[in-house]
């Protein structure tokens, strides 16, 4: 069974459609890229599945239920994580306390006012595979708000990671970052697909992170698809290369 | 030093002061009735920094609940029973009720919005309690009623007369409080607070259900603060409709502030500097007001972090 199906979806904001009647299907362990040229609705897309927006019509079906309508946190916990093309992280807290929260969160801890011993060495030591993981096991202790862009980046990642998610959304992973923090947070989520066997969506403006890492690529233009295949298939797609990597080469 | 022994040597300090309160303040010149209001309005400031500085929701009409505590506590004494403990029980679950319910209507709210609509709720009762004079005393307060002795089984303390008695109850219903707070703040709950202060949508895709965490910590604050509303109707044997007036909420949310909204223990301080300019500067001119209010406006310009925030960062560097 697919993991996630996305079926016909459209959203209109007032005249303006940002999304047109768009569908794509996600097998486990898939790692699928979104690409387009700017305002193509590729993040609008992203927001219509993790539920920060309700789309105007069509259906979203995860792991075979229909979560169409359900809250953003509903979704979460049904195993949707996502990261935002801004990094959305706590900023005045350390890399450690942001991580901690997600895995108490993910533990179910969220309304506990007392954990046991027990329950604290778990989550303790969760968080600690996770830093690293990540490679911020010098950074821990630090306020987030106060590390580099990709650090910055890849602490939300993990605390995404730390949902144990079943499928994982990545808007524009290396947005903003040099060639070395690119080439990091490739290897991660390359790290992720391929020894987790994570499922994982991911919109990327630089094509060498896509067509390295991409099992599926769709790519949208003025908010409908115009393509969809392997990166293969897309490289040759003539109309792909008119709207987009033409104007890009 | 590091962090932690700064930490736990501000924690000896304090609870040094508080515990020694009644033998140091009369050779400054203070005396013990002022240590207990400082308490009692310092816990008040702490329950809305439990809301305004740990979730960072801002609510601008919390002297609602902390009136109607004093007022449950007061028409409790007056009308039911003769017992200190039932009148903080009643003062406490009256005002930590109906935020409950109010609260859950305005959770959606947020910021200035939020702020706006706690003002109302705050102005509803205080009007109610203006108007109902046949409950309530009017605009002349609610009297006469005043605290009973405790009955500890083996003795009996009459913190009616004895100040410095009083003091020391007052003193232990602040750690309780106090320690319940600290409790919750330092638990997996209390984390989800500061995630929801330092980004509301990061939270809400960790899959925390914002207006659920908001509506039980703006609860809790609730129930804290008609808890200090009661026992300060113990301190004045009287309850008045200025204390749910919005006025008194914002000498709380100043109170927090200029102590440090982002530290524990800043609205303690910043209660007890507010009482002691307030005492001191009104015995000289009745517009002390307008100096507490330039000490605050100065200490927002140049010290945002408050009092307290200002001595930390200070021992940090």
């Amino acid at each position: 069974m697919s993991l996630l199906k996305v079926e016909n979806v459209s959203k209109r904001f007032g005249e303006l459609v940002a999304v047109d009647n768009v569908s794509m299907t996600v097998e486990p362990g898939e790692l699928r890229a979104v690409i387009g040229p700017n305002g193509a609705g590729k993040t609008t897309f992203f927001n219509l599945i993790s539920g920060f927006l309700t789309q105007t019509s069509g259906r979203i079906i995860f792991d075979g239920d229909d979560i169409s309508n359900q809250l953003p946190a509903r979704r979460v916990w049904r195993g949707i994580a996502r990261t935002f093309q801004i990094t959305e992280v706590f900023p005045e807290l350390t890399t450690r306390e942001n991580l901690r929260i997600a895995v108490e969160v993910a533990a179910g801890y969220r309304t506990k006012t007392w954990l046991s011993g027990n329950a604290d060495g778990e989550i303790k030591a969760r968080v600690t595979d996770l830093l690293d993981m990540s490679g911020l096991v010098e950074k821990a202790d630090r306020l987030v708000g106060e590390l580099s862009h990709g650090d910055q980046r890849a602490t939300e990642i993990m605390m995404a990671l730390a949902l144990k998610p079943r499928l994982l959304l990545l808007d524009e992973p290396t947005a903003g970052m040099g060639d070395q923090e690119t080439y990091d947070i490739t290897q991660l989520i390359r790290k992720l697909h391929k020894d987790q066997k994570l499922s994982i969506v991911l919109i990327e403006h630089d094509m060498r992170v896509v067509f390295h890492l991409a099992d599926r690529i769709m790519v949208l233009a003025e908010g409908a698809m115009l393509a969809e295949g392997t990166p293969q298939e897309i490289a040759r797609n003539e109309a792909v290369q008119e709207a987009y990597l033409g104007k890009a080469a | 030093m590091s962090e932690r022994n700064r930490a736990l040597a501000l924690l000896a300090a304090i609870w040094a002061a508080l515990i020694l309160a009644p033998l140091w303040m009369p050779l400054l010149g203070g005396f013990t009735a002022l240590g207990t209001r400082v308490l009692v309005l310092g816990l008040a400031a702490m329950s809305v920094n439990f809301l305004l500085g740990f979730t960072g929701v801002l609510s601008f009409g919390h002297a609602a609940w902390f009136g109607l505590g004093a007022y449950g506590c007061g028409l409790l004494l007056k009308f039911v029973a003769l017992s200190t403990p039932l009148g903080l029980l009643g003062g406490t679950l009256l005002g930590g009720v109906l935020g409950a319910l109010l609260g859950a209507l305005i959770v959606r709210r947020r910021g200035v919005y939020f702020a706006m609509v706690t003002i109302a709720f705050g102005q509803v009762f205080y009007y109610i309690a203006f108007q109902w004079s046949s409950l309530t005393g009017g605009d002349d307060g609610l009297r006469p009623f005043y605290r009973q002795p405790l009955h500890l089984g083996i003795a009996v303390v009459d913190i009616l007369h004895d100040t410095t008695a009083f003091y020391y109850f007052v003193l232990v219903c602040f750690a309780c409080a106090v320690a319940a707070m600290a409790f919750i703040l330092r638990s997996p709950f209390g984390r989800t607070m500061l995630a929801i202060r330092e980004n509301e949508r990061r939270a809400r895709f960790l899959g925390i259900p914002v207006e659920m965490h908001i509506w039980i910590a703006f609860t809790l604050s609730c129930f804290f603060m008609a808890f200090a509303g009661s026992l300060y109707a113990l301190v004045n044997n009287f309850a008045d409709p200025r204390g749910l007036h919005y006025s008194q909420s914002g000498d709380f949310v100043m109170m927090a502030v200029l102590g440090g909204m982002r530290s524990f223990w800043g609205p303690l301080i910043g209660a007890a500097i507010f009482l002691v300019l307030q005492d001191y500067i009104s015995s000289h001119t009745e517009n002390w007001m307008s100096f507490v209010g330039l000490f605050f406006v100065l200490i927002v310009l140049f010290f945002p972090r408050g009092v307290l925030g200002l001595i930390q960062r200070k021992s940090a560097s």
